[in-house]
């Protein structure tokens, strides 16, 4: 069976010992995780703890995205989304069309929208301001899920405020939540060759427990599988959890596996493949292993693909995202998951896994069933 | 359909009694009874089920290899009178788009076989109503004469029954008379789930389970070997996927015939079984139960083509030790909307990156020499 003895052969006595009484896993103690081999044994610790926190729950909610922009003055080398303004492909729009896409809910009552899009070079602040403003008017009910710390930052930086500010003016708009993007990976080294002119760790997570300060709670992710080391996966980890000690915001963990497909960085050529399936499996076991203060763990169909996001509810996930509609992002990458996925079948895939589906808001509240 | 509810989302570390038991006996060594399985199935987590397959599967093959063949899947024929529900490869007879390989096709596509240092060809097709033994025997007979290398692995069972039944024959002759021609073992194709409740519902056209495993059993004691297969998800019970790995289990103990079990899921697209495919995890539950159940089984394959490379590396920890075929062509799942593909390359990629070597087999699972030169 999986027990001590078993631990205690793969040299993970201790790390068994600590998640069984729920004491803090260490820097080390992630280490050791990522370099042990076998995967169920990592696996079926992060389940226990997925267990623990939330039985045999799935959440999923009804959402829809919507990206503004893919113009963007950062240029991060992972990312196959982004254009230079004019060049062919870049598109930007309208407040109307924003309005009009979350207005457009294709007889899906849908509960959050998640806005995202590039750090456009002239769109002011007052303008995402009035976007917020009226599709917080139209759809009250909605929750406005929308711009991550790099994006509060850039605003910052066109409109000459600090991004405290930036923040208490959208939240008066009808913002309730930010999104975890832009974390990619902290480690200094590493975030220089990715995307050197976004903002730093630092930064990144200063805003995060400025909009935690203001009430306003926010994911975070990691962008994994490119040219980090298993040290600085946990190193990211160990950033978030102390930043969560501090300002207690974080409402979801997600990691974000590189899809190499249409991205300007070339990784050796050992890690670019089809072989990464165990890799990100562990990533996520490791992650609820270590993130001990953040409550949920998603398991991204659109970046981890439909069957090992299935697979991903086993190793610590606890959260598929949910109905998307229309996602560009990852699917410029790479991403030959489909661009939505209906009610019934998120619904049919987490009971077919063996889980209760949960249907939540944005601040993980089960949502009672829309009225049709 | 009356499905058992789906259980094992418990922690690990909190089996029941009942399943400690159990998992205590497979550790030892021992066999496990229907209702030891179905305690198994239906009760244990998903990591307890993977832990005690990778148990059974390193006690039968301790050194760290996963092997796979390089064969190619070639359908002699679409055109088939079965009209299976599942099945979105055939055509009717007099249909559009239905075809039989001329020799030069034929050739051509064993010729590619070679050149990417294929074995065997996988000779598999529809039930052609109007085609007479003595076609498949100058089929097997030309290749034969024509490749003396390859290895011809061919008729499933359903096909060999329908051969029978058409030539007034019993399968033990038909069996003979494609031996003499060439043939050198059996696909496990078209068992679908050996239960005929279930096969009356989806492929009421096709041979009962008793005569597929009928098929098998001669097969093996006539020499040749052969592999087996499931298909699930679809209109069967969690009790019929269970019956059907008992089944082979039965046969294999008279005759020890099998060399692989190779379980995979019904891919919906195109057929007219309104279903959406079985998740992974309900994959990997099965996977790691055949492990346990077959345990007169060498080999299970993990399928990479239904499930894709990320869930057949981690199926790796699932029981299999086989990573089926580099499958240079494939048309049934394709046409059922299914198309991973994976090189060589990406093959041996995806086995070292889960601890282990890859070891190009032959289809009785004699390593091939010399083994392929890295890509």
């Amino acid at each position: 069976m999986l027990d001590t003895d078993h631990y205690a052969r793969l040299g993970l006595g201790e790390i068994r010992d600590k998640v069984m009484a729920g004491h803090r896993l260490s820097y080390d103690d992630g280490l050791r995780l990522f370099a042990c081999p076998d995967i169920t044994a990592i696996g079926a610790l992060a389940h226990h703890v997925r267990t623990r926190l939330h039985g045999d729950r799935t959440y999923y909610v009804v959402n829809r995205q919507v990206n503004y922009t893919n113009i963007c003055v950062n240029g991060c080398l992972f990312c196959a989304f982004q254009r230079e303004r004019g060049q062919q492909g870049a598109f930007a729009l309208t407040p109307d069309e924003m309005v009009a896409r979350v207005m457009d809910d294709g007889g899906v009552p849908f509960s959050e929208v998640h806005i995202v899009g590039g750090c456009h070079p002239d769109l002011p602040l007052e303008w995402f301001e009035d976007v917020i403003r009226r599709i917080h008017a139209a759809r009250p009910s909605i929750v406005v899920k929308a711009f991550t710390a790099v994006e509060i930052a850039h605003f910052a930086k066109l409109a000459g405020i600090d991004t405290e500010e930036v923040l208490r003016r959208l939240k008066a708009a009808g913002l309730s939540q930010l999104p975890g993007g832009g974390a990619e990976i902290f480690a200094p080294d590493v975030r220089q060759r990715i995307c050197p002119r976004k903002i730093d760790a630092d930064a990144w997570l200063r805003v995060a427990g400025e909009a935690h300060r203001l009430g306003i709670g926010t994911n975070c992710t990691m962008l994994f599988g490119h040219l980090e080391s298993e040290a600085d996966r946990v190193d990211h980890l160990c950033r978030l959890r102390a930043q969560q000690d501090e300002t207690g915001g974080f409402t979801c963990f997600i990691p974000l596996p590189f899809l190499t497909e249409n991205s300007l960085l070339k990784l050796p050529p050992e890690r670019v493949g089809q072989h990464v399936g165990l890799d990100r499996l562990r990533t996520v076991a490791v992650s609820r292993l270590m993130l001990d203060n953040i409550a949920h763990i998603k398991a991204y169909w659109v970046m981890m693909g439909v069957k090992l996001a299935q697979v991903a509810l086993h190793y610590g996930a606890n959260d598929l995202d949910g109905t998307i509609v229309e996602e560009k992002i990852g699917h410029m990458a790479g991403s030959d998951a489909v661009q939505a996925m209906t009610i019934a079948q998120l619904e049919d895939m987490i009971r077919r896994s063996g889980f209760t589906p949960v249907r939540r808001d944005t601040h993980f509240n089960p949502v009672e069933e829309a009225r049709a | 359909m009356s499905q058992h509810p789906v259980a094992g989302t418990q922690s690990p570390f909190m089996e029941a009694e009942a399943v400690r038991t159990i998992a205590a006996h497979v550790l030892s060594g021992g066999r496990i009874d229907r209702a030891g399985a179905e305690t198994l199935y239906h009760e244990a987590s998903l990591h307890t089920l993977a832990h005690l397959a990778h148990a059974v599967r390193l006690r039968r093959h301790p050194e760290p290899v996963v092997t796979y063949v390089a064969d190619r899947n070639i359908n002699y024929s679409n055109i088939c009178v079965c009209a299976c529900r599942f099945c979105a490869f055939y055509r009717a007879p007099g249909a559009e788009g239905g075809y039989v390989l001329s020799r030069e096709e034929l050739a051509r596509k064993i010729d590619e076989t070679l050149a990417l240092g294929g074995t065997q060809i996988l000779l598999q097709g529809g039930h052609h109503p109007d085609l007479p033994l003595h076609f498949y025997e100058d089929m097997i007979g030309w290749i034969r004469a024509t490749y003396p290398a390859i290895h011809i692995h061919a008729f499933s069972p359903p096909e060999i029954v329908f051969f029978a039944e058409k030539e007034h024959l019993t399968i033990g002759e038909v069996i003979e008379r494609l031996r003499a021609a060439g043939l050198d073992s059996i696909p496990g194709g078209g068992a679908e789930i050996l239960v005929d409740e279930v096969r009356t519902k989806v492929s009421p056209n096709k041979c009962s389970a008793e005569l597929w495993l009928a098929v098998m059993e001669e097969a093996h004691y006539q020499g040749l070997r052969t592999t087996a297969t499931m298909m699930f998800g679809h209109e069967e019970t969690h009790a019929h996927r269970l019956d059907h790995l008992f089944a082979v289990r039965d046969v294999q103990d008279r005759t020890g015939g099998f060399t692989a079990f190779i379980p995979w899921t019904f891919q919906p697209a195109n057929t007219a079984i309104d279903r959406d495919p079985e998740p992974a995890p309900a994959y990997l539950r099965l996977l790691a139960l055949s492990r346990i159940v077959l345990d007169n089984i060498d080999n299970i394959q993990a399928s990479w083509v239904t499930m894709g490379p990320h869930v057949a590396q981690l199926a790796l920890f699932y029981g299999a030790n086989d990573f089926g075929s580099l499958m240079i062509e494939e048309n049934v799942v394709a046409a059922a909307g299914v198309s991973f593909s994976l090189s060589r390359g990406e093959i041996h990629k995806i086995i070292r990156a889960a601890g282990f070597t890859p070891v190009q087999r032959t289809m009785d699972y004699t390593p091939v020499v010399p083994q392929p030169v890295e890509a």
